[in-house]
């Protein structure tokens, strides 16, 4: 079995984020680090591989970034990952999310891998959607959320997280899905691990290489537009309740809740 | 001049950061306040391959440059002091000799140990009469039936008493040569006849790291545990102790930083006259500076650090920075303390264990004062 990593190269969460009025896109400069959610997903496919339930013979990391991306990379094979994909080419540039899941799965269909792991969003974006997009390119079956993953026979039992609990699901492979942060401790990579990292195979590939058509990503292949962005409206201030007779007190809370049909 | 980190040193460092955020933070207080040696943590940084960083890959170390070493004491004194001087004392002091100067079969016997952290070692040079004037050992060691015997004490020993300590490496007066002391390095394993730990010290700070007296009564270990030359103790522990001054200094950066980060978040949720502290202009003030004077003295032991691992001489800047970091330490946890207020006196915030734990840095590894005298002698004075 081959498991593909989606993973992305994201403001370290220590930086300040910032929009860039004039592209209207966030502002990456800065230090940046592998996406934190993505870590989960490396771990769970190490899980996966020394579990012995499947046999794992490759995990490969899979990013699309400029040149920097290859830090990403780097981390994430260091925390086991067995080689590692980057996909970069200036026509790439200001691709939204649909053009960056097209050329993801452009690119994961020269891998043809059995499973594709993904952290349920990015850190920076934050979209949630990539997996969906890249499945659906892909013609997999698409599953999010995901806190817990088994294997067995060829198919995976997962949970995943519903608004109430969680749904238990199984599919067959291949398949695309992305974890929550609850599925597992994501190790941290050993000095060895990290000393070794650039010795493990690092393919680069441009969009030709992968057939990947120029008019469907970028900022020209892109189908939305960012045309404004404004600070969420501040909350109303709320209504409080002095606490003069507790009785009454809580006769107005419950009546407040009740108007509003909370309870 | 190029300022960034190689992809292999921020990774390490990134590493570091969260191992320490998320397994040392939690523990730390409990490990300072029971006095507690941290033998769990020693294990997760032994797995993480922390506890035999600069040394080769073939004996378990981590094959990684000084650079790297400076930045994970770096980060670990971010968060405990004692964690990280656990650590550097370690790797600097104690395996560095063996590291350097070790015959094939003493690398062989003891790096292997070492390297993983399963055994810990230490570097026993100061006596009660023998502290900045480290030449002045008292201690001796005679050769007796392909044995020494040794006879004198330690004082102030990190990492000799704990139930993993496997050796410490001493100075030890063999003999005269011309009319002068000649000091010798010798390994004494724990458990060998006549080698004997004292009670620890009830200290101010570094409460969680072991330190205690080591005392010599006929002890006895093989002629073979000679590290080195005979007679090229001092010039050794010269060395150990230049190498060594990065470490402590990187330690001087991460506390003051440590105390740095706990003083702005503090700063921004206490509020007093209607609004957080962090709009005071005198508090900013504080903040402001101790945050200049860090990003400096970083730029001077990263810099000590590379001129050491280029081969460059390195001891002019090692010791500067070992100077500026340990006074930088002092002041930033006063003034975080002070940020905070009465709630800086209590132990439940960690800005008072890092004023305790600051002293020492102007004191250990050489004092102050002996950083001046070797900065104004490589000065030409
Ligand atoms: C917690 C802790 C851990 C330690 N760990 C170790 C260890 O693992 N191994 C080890 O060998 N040692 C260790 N030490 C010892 C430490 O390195 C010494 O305490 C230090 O070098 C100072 O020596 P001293 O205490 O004898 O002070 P002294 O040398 O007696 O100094 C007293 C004062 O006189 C000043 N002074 C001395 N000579 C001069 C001079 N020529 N000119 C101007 N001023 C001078 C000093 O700067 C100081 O202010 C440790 C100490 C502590 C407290």
């Amino acid at each position: 079995m081959k498991i593909c990593c989606l993973v992305k190269e994201v403001p370290d969460a220590a930086v300040q984020k910032r929009i860039n009025p004039e592209t209207k896109r966030l502002d990456r400069s800065g230090e940046k680090n592998l996406n934190p959610f993505d870590t989960h997903a490396i771990e769970a496919a190490m899980q996966l591989k020394e579990g012995g339930d499947v046999e794992v013979d490759e995990i490969v990391a899979v990013t699309m970034g400029p040149d920097s991306a290859v830090r990403a990379l780097h981390k994430a094979v260091a925390l086991g990952a067995d080689r590692s994909l980057h996909l970069t080419d200036g026509a790439l540039e200001g691709s939204d999310v649909a053009a960056t899941g097209y050329a993801l799965a452009k690119l994961l269909e020269s891998e043809s891998p059995d499973l594709v792991l993904l952290g349920q969003q990015s850190d920076d974006g934050e979209c949630y959607t990539i997996g969906a997009v890249v499945a659906d390119h892909l013609k997999m079956p698409s599953l999010t959320q995901v806190i817990k993953m088994d294997a067995a026979g060829g198919k995976l039992t997962l949970e995943r997280q519903a608004e109430y609990g969680y749904d238990t699901v199984e599919v067959e492979l291949p398949a695309v899905i992305s974890v929550g942060d609850a599925i597992n401790e994501p190790r941290y990579p050993s000095l060895k691990a990290i000393m070794g990292a650039k010795k493990k195979p690092l393919d680069t590939k441009s969009t030709a290489d992968v057939g990947i058509e120029a008019d469907r990503v970028g900022e020209g292949g892109s189908r939305t537009a960012v045309l404004e962005i404004n600070p969420p409206p501040a909350k109303e201030s709320g209504e409080i309740i002095e606490d003069e007779d507790t009785n009454e007190t809580v006769e107005k809370i419950v009546a407040w809740l009740d108007e509003r049909k909370l309870i | 001049m190029d300022f960034d980190l190689s992809d292999e040193q921020r990774l390490l460092r990134d590493t570091v950061r969260d191992f320490a955020r998320q397994d040392v933070a939690p523990v730390a207080e409990e490990l300072d306040r029971t006095k507690s040696f941290p033998y769990e943590l020693v294990t997760k940084m032994g797995s993480l391959g922390l506890m035999g960083i600069p040394f080769p890959d073939e004996y378990g170390g981590g094959g990684a440059d000084t650079l790297t070493y400076a930045l994970a004491v770096e980060e670990l004194t971010r968060i405990d002091s004692s964690v990280a001087i656990t650590m550097a004392a370690h790797t600097s002091l104690g395996t560095m000799p063996i590291h350097l100067w070790g015959s094939d079969e003493q690398k062989r016997d003891w790096l292997p140990l070492l390297c993983p952290g399963e055994k810990l070692a230490s570097f026993g040079l100061t006596e009660p009469e023998a502290g900045s004037d480290a030449g002045n050992t008292k201690t001796t060691a005679k050769l007796e039936d392909g044995e020494w015997v040794i006879n004198g004490a330690k004082q102030f020993i990190t990492n000799a008493g704990t139930d993993i300590s496997g050796c410490v490496t001493i100075t030890a007066v063999t003999g005269d040569a011309d009319g002068r002391k000649e000091i010798s390095n010798i390994i004494v394993p724990n458990g060998a006849p006549g080698y004997e730990q004292g009670e620890p010290y009830r200290k101010m700070g570094w409460n969680a790291s072991d330190t205690r007296p080591l005392v010599f009564e006929d002890c006895r270990v093989p002629e073979g545990n000679l590290l080195g030359r005979r007679g090229d103790g001092f010039k050794q522990f010269m060395q150990i102790l230049d190498g060594g001054r990065i470490g402590v200094a990187a330690m001087g950066v991460g506390l003051a930083q440590g105390a740095l980060d706990e003083a702005i978040s503090y700063a921004k949720e206490r509020r007093a006259f209607g609004q957080p502290i962090s709009k005071f202009q005198a508090i900013q003030a504080k903040i402001a500076d101790i945050s200049a004077q860090i990003e400096a003295s970083r730029l001077l032991v990263y810099r000590a650090a590379i001129e050491k691992d280029r081969g460059d001489p390195f001891t002019l800047t090692a010791a500067q920075a070992k100077l500026i970091t340990g006074r930088l330490a002092v002041r930033a946890t006063e003034e975080a303390v002070q940020i905070h207020g009465g709630y800086g006196y209590i132990e439940e915030y960690p800005v008072c264990r890092f004023y305790r734990d600051a002293k020492i840095l102007t004191i250990g590894e050489g004092t102050d004062e002996v950083q001046q005298m070797v900065i104004a002698r490589r000065l030409g004075c």
